[in-house]
């Protein structure tokens, strides 16, 4: 091997800057899971019997079920009564009423993470649900979004505050009997981020939830459920850090969006979960349900992701086409670096006609990291003139790292259209060296040909998202480079 | 006091994986001149060139290279290009996604930095670079594009020289520029070429035919036969080499050896 792939491979051992633990006295449920367990989550929350009746069915169904083994990822088994299914950061009294009286610790975490929650600092047109272990610490802007009519809040006060609209949609999109982690997920998901944003109202600034797991082993379970009612407009945006631990931790959420007729969401994810240490010890097992109803005809949904953490990703977030000319798009850029490995990729089920969708994947592999794309584009008999365009492409950084692709493409009527391009390749020692020879430093120049493989992911995003996430990639890949 | 040379080469040995390519060059350039180096295919020409650049994968057995009184060989190729050392490549190569004038600003900030100087913002780039393509006749277009992708086979040469006259090195190499180009890419070129000739600028234009020395008009010229330098000699020499062929040295080097 030559020494331009040596430094290669040397410049992609990457540090985790948001490894820290906040030192901060939590309540913890017992380690383990039962139907007790069930109860403690749901009273801690002090929900509505119906929703402890939800809980329990779904608790009782996954009872029934055994995890996936499909993905192409190896991971000892999950002892899933090992783990505490409740963690929060101890309440002083009847806990936070408004911010000001959020223990400053949490604030200084989330200052930290680069997320002011405090009035001043706050960043501007975007309001911010900061979730810590399993409860929300804070959301912000609610009263600036109330105005409009737009609900966003965290799913304990969703359920006990938006009762009817809870009931209507969650599981709606992603029933409990989904998968194994939905099931898990609607057994004991703790909180998590609820947006309604009523009849034709453009909701007047980004929202965003920030998780944070802190305590040891504890696995987080969110649910996050976005209703856009006709004509109206969201973009949400989720970002997600944890502590550097030895052992692996769980998070299991569950994402469902409704998008009735003309509306519109567009949901954006930067996770970066502690990926592990450079021998795989550690690191979040990253299990998701991730799914969107494109409801109402010409509706849309659009989901960008860019998943940089986690020791292993497991996450398809799909689309379902059911209005008429409604659109489902995916955008992805998946890093592996180390041990990491990623299954990921997205589902787009077309059922309406005209329906239209666009996927377009990019997997960088590095290190000894493992990085598939599994996706299905199913084209149902009713789907008349349907239109899909998938491109999925893979670059290697040096000689140990995989990638690997696979498609699924069911297609039941004669009228529409699948376009699929793939392509891999691998940053040339070429590139580098005449990077180099310019002046240009090895380090910026892996950067910059990274970066320009995921420009067309990156121009999705919003904007100072894109900007974190473009540093977030030279963090994950150089180390040195922020 | 005598002038300090740019570049000064001496019994440079270098080979690939064992194999001796380069079997002792002896160079010397001076500020503002011209050196061309011919020779046949297989002759060490583009190992030469790579090795002055830094290119990795290259054993420097034995010698030193000098430029401006610094270890060359010691330097990072980054750090090279930043001290003024240019490499027009035999085949530029195309870097998807990203864009060409970016590359371009990273690249000469990148210097700029080097030397204390401030970084250029995008307004002052952009006028650096509305002045310096008039000199290679680049439509507009190309600087929207990729670096080098989708580029014509004349386009990626003429994007070397543009950026060579953006970067502004004291010693330009110039690997087989000339291989590719129609007549007309060739004159455009070599106009570029000679338009950044100046006392602060010296170039070695490493060519296997005389026809792109008619435009570059070098000062010295070199017979570069097996990784050695057999014949050095003044402008005329390069078209006696055309006239003659490169077997009349290869011959007259038996005969004296």
């Amino acid at each position: 091997m030559s020494t331009a792939t040596e430094t290669i491979e040397d410049l992609v051992k990457q540090e985790y800057k948001y490894g820290f633990v906040t030192d901060i006295e939590s309540e913890s449920a017992p380690i383990g899971l039962d139907e007790d367990i069930v109860r403690f989550i749901s009273a801690k929350k002090q929900e509505p019997q119906w929703m402890l009746d939800w809980r329990l069915k779904a608790y009782r169904h996954w009872l029934t079920l055994t995890p996936p083994t499909w993905p192409k990822v190896e991971y000892p088994p999950v002892d899933f009564q090992a783990i505490s299914y409740y963690s929060a950061p101890k309440k002083k009294g009847d806990g936070p009423k408004s911010l000001d009286e959020v223990d400053p610790k949490l604030l200084e975490t989330y200052e930290k993470l680069g997320i002011p929650l405090r009035e001043h600092a706050r960043l501007a047109g975007v309001a911010m649900d900061a979730v810590f272990d399993s409860v929300s610490v804070g959301t912000t802007f609610k009263e600036a979004l109330a105005e409009k009519g737009v609900i966003f809040c965290s799913m304990s006060e969703a359920v006990r505050e938006h009762p009817e609209l809870v009931k209507k949609y969650i599981g709606s999109v992603v029933p409990y009997t989904d998968n194994f982690y939905a099931a898990l997920n609607s057994a004991v998901f703790s909180d998590g981020s609820f947006c309604f944003i009523p009849k034709g109202v453009r909701c007047p600034m980004e929202l965003s939830t920030y998780f944070r797991i802190n305590a040891s082993n504890t696995g987080q379970f969110e649910r996050t459920l976005i209703v856009a009612e006709e004509g109206s407009h969201v973009s949400y945006l989720e970002g997600c850090t944890a502590p550097m631990r030895d052992e692996n931790q769980l998070h299991a959420a569950v994402v469902e969006l409704v998008a009735m007729e003309k509306a519109e969401i567009k949901y954006s994810t930067v996770q970066n979960w502690y990926p592990g240490d450079e021998n795989g010890k550690g690191g979040i097992y990253n299990f998701v349900t991730k799914r969107g109803l494109c409801k109402g005809r010409d509706s849309k949904i659009c989901w960008t992701q860019v998943e940089t953490g986690s020791a292993i990703t497991w996450k398809y977030p799909s689309c379902i086409l059911l209005g008429d000319n409604s659109k489902g798009e995916f955008y992805s850029v998946a890093v592996v670096n180390n041990m990491q490995q990623a299954d990921t990729g997205t589902k787009m089920i077309h059922i309406g006609k005209n329906t239209s969708s666009t996927i377009v994947s990019k997997g960088i592999s590095a290190g000894r990291g493992q990085n598939s794309y599994r996706g299905l584009v199913e084209i149902r008999k009713s789907a008349e003139n349907a239109r899909n365009f998938s491109q999925c492409d893979s670059m290697l950084i040096g000689a140990k790292c995989g990638a690997h692709t696979f498609p699924y493409i069911e297609v039941k009527n004669t009228s529409s259209s699948v376009e699929h391009e793939a392509t891999t390749s691998k940053i040339g020692e070429d590139q580098i060296f005449y990077c180099n020879a310019r002046g240009i430093a090895t380090q910026d120049a892996v950067n910059m040909i990274v970066n320009g493989f995921c420009k067309e992911v990156f121009k999705e995003l919003p904007m100072e998202f894109a900007v974190e996430a473009q540093k977030l990639l030279g963090v994950s890949l150089e180390g040195s480079v922020g | 006091m005598s002038k300090q040379p740019i570049l000064e080469i001496k019994d440079l040995n270098a080979g690939v994986e064992g194999k001796q390519i380069l079997k002792g060059i002896n160079l010397t350039i001076n500020p503002g001149e011209v050196h061309a180096v011919m020779g046949p295919n297989g002759s060490g020409k583009s190992t030469l060139a790579s090795v002055l650049a830094g290119r990795d994968g290259y054993d420097i057995t034995s010698g030193s290279v000098t430029y401006r009184g610094k270890d060359l060989l010691d330097m990072d190729p980054e750090e090279r290009a930043r001290e003024g050392v240019f490499l027009a490549f035999q085949y530029p190569v195309e870097i998807p996604g990203v864009n060409s004038t970016y590359f371009l600003k990273a690249a000469l900030n990148e210097i700029r930095k080097h030397h204390g100087q401030p970084e250029l913002d995008a307004i002052e780039f952009l006028a650096l670079v509305k002045q310096k393509m008039k000199l290679l006749e680049l439509r507009d277009d190309l600087l929207k594009r990729s670096v080098n992708e989708g580029f014509s086979g004349g386009e990626k040469k003429r994007n070397e020289i543009f950026q060579m006259a953006v970067l502004e090195p004291k010693l330009a190499i110039l690997d087989e520029t000339d291989s590719g180009l129609d007549i007309d890419a060739l004159r455009i070129v070599s106009d570029g070429v000679n338009k950044l000739r100046s006392s602060d600028h010296s170039q070695l234009v490493i060519t296997h035919y005389q026809r792109l020395l008619n435009y570059i008009v070098p000062d010295f010229v070199h017979v570069l036969v097996d990784g050695r330098i057999v014949k050095s000699g003044g402008k005329e020499l390069a078209l006696e080499l055309e006239a003659k062929g490169y077997d009349w040295i290869i011959k007259g080097e038996a005969v004296a050896a």
